[in-house]
């Protein structure tokens, strides 16, 4: 999953403290993994260098704990760019695609466009696996098979959340 | 694989008392082309598949095989279409269970008038190429869940239809002998540059298809025009 873009995603709802976007993401997406405090900022840092978010202003005290992060137009147009992209489709994706459908619920885009454009490439990857089955010898069935059924079941997960958009937005959005 | 359009259905509607089924489907289909309509249970993809086969006729929109207009037919004209034109493999039952397997295959050439014996010559060839010629004097009961489906999609191509209907045709196997069905099935469309519509919730069965068609609450999405 790509931390920098989920920060951002966060921040469109709003300047931040670092603090509070550690808490906003281990509170949505850290369940098992919660963020540690050095990369928040190591991240902040490399998207501030990058135009991507700017300080809105820094509390007395100073450190890097005390600044007040907002998303820039080139941040906005950055996450869009990746939500907009499908992932590349590999087994155990549901961690990044589950956040990418979060955060296009939190920031007003479309979630189930998302998941199209994400079942479109599951599937256009799983014609080129069957037709190199199809033509191949046995190891090259017993191969793409194992990788078609992952993507099955990824496929599987992305139609039951199409099926469950209105009940997680109505979750997230609480 | 040719770019004529075959079968155009445009803004279908089709209600079953006050519950719809179809509520402004749309979809082409080109010869030689492999077409899954995927969708949840009750989305109306069996809708739009026997829309488009002339069996159900839709309230509103129209389904267009070779620029003409089903609905605009008689129902002998549908039927006399569905006969020399469409081939069908559903699920379940489709087999006549008093008949071998051979007299099974040759039903639609014996319907269009062939006489027997060319009939089965017919289907013999057809049964030999869905691998299930040892099964041709077995009646249906007889045979394998798998068996009896090639021996279906066997009597669905014997007669040289332009489309073919499958709907959940791998849905009672296992995933070995669904995958045999599929392969055959496509590979003998591909050979005789039939169309294929076929109805699936399983993902791996549509990866045998050129393209996605996904219905949900009545209404059509192609995939191929996603992002």
């Amino acid at each position: 999953m790509s931390i920098g873009h989920t920060l951002l995603g966060l921040l469109e709802s709003g300047p931040r403290h670092g603090y509070d976007l550690k808490r906003a993401f281990d509170e949505r997406f850290g369940h098992d993994r919660p963020l540690a405090y050095g990369q928040v900022y190591s991240t902040m840092a490399r998207l501030l260098k990058n135009g991507l978010v700017e300080v809105e202003g820094i509390e007395p005290g100073g450190g890097p704990e005390r600044k007040r992060y907002a998303i820039t137009d080139a941040g906005v147009t950055d996450v869009e760019g990746w939500l907009a992209q499908p992932e590349k489709p590999e087994p155990y994706l549901q961690t990044t695609l589950y956040t990418k459908v979060v955060l296009a619920l939190l920031t007003g885009r479309s979630a189930a466009e998302l998941l199209d454009t994400q079942r479109a490439e599951h599937l256009r990857l799983m014609r080129e696996l069957t037709r190199r089955k199809t033509a191949g010898d046995l190891a090259d069935q017993l191969i793409c098979d194992h990788a078609l059924f992952h993507l099955e079941a990824d496929l599987r997960w992305l139609e039951l959340t199409a099926a469950r958009l209105d009940q997680l937005a109505a979750e997230v959005t609480a | 694989m040719t770019t004529d359009p075959l079968l155009v259905a445009t803004g279908l509607h089709k209600s079953y008392g006050h519950t719809p089924a179809l509520d402004g489907a749309d979809l082409t289909i080109r010869s030689g082309e492999v077409v899954a309509v995927m969708g949840p249970s009750g989305s109306g993809k069996s809708t739009l598949l026997h829309c488009l086969a002339g069996i159900v006729r839709p309230d509103s929109g129209e389904v267009r095989y070779r620029g003409e207009e089903l609905s605009a037919m008689s129902d002998g004209e549908r039927s006399a279409l569905r006969r020399s034109d469409f081939g069908f493999v559903f699920q379940f039952g489709q087999l006549v269970p008093e008949l071998t397997c051979l007299e099974n295959v040759a039903i639609p050439l014996r319907l269009n008038g062939t006489r027997r014996r060319a009939a089965e010559a017919e289907a013999v060839k057809w049964l030999e190429r869905l691998e299930v010629a040892d099964v041709a004097g077995q009646r249906p009961g007889e045979v394998s869940g798998g068996q009896g489906q090639r021996v279906a999609v066997a009597r669905a191509l014997v007669s040289g239809p332009r489309v073919i209907f499958a709907d959940e045709p791998t849905g009672a196997l296992d995933s070995l002998n669904g995958e045999r069905v599929m392969r055959l099935l496509t590979e003998a469309a591909h050979d005789t540059g039939a169309a294929v519509v076929l109805v699936t919730h399983e993902p791996r069965v549509a990866a045998y298809s050129d393209r996605e068609i996904v219905v949900r609450d009545g209404k059509s999405r192609d995939m191929e025009r996603v992002s």
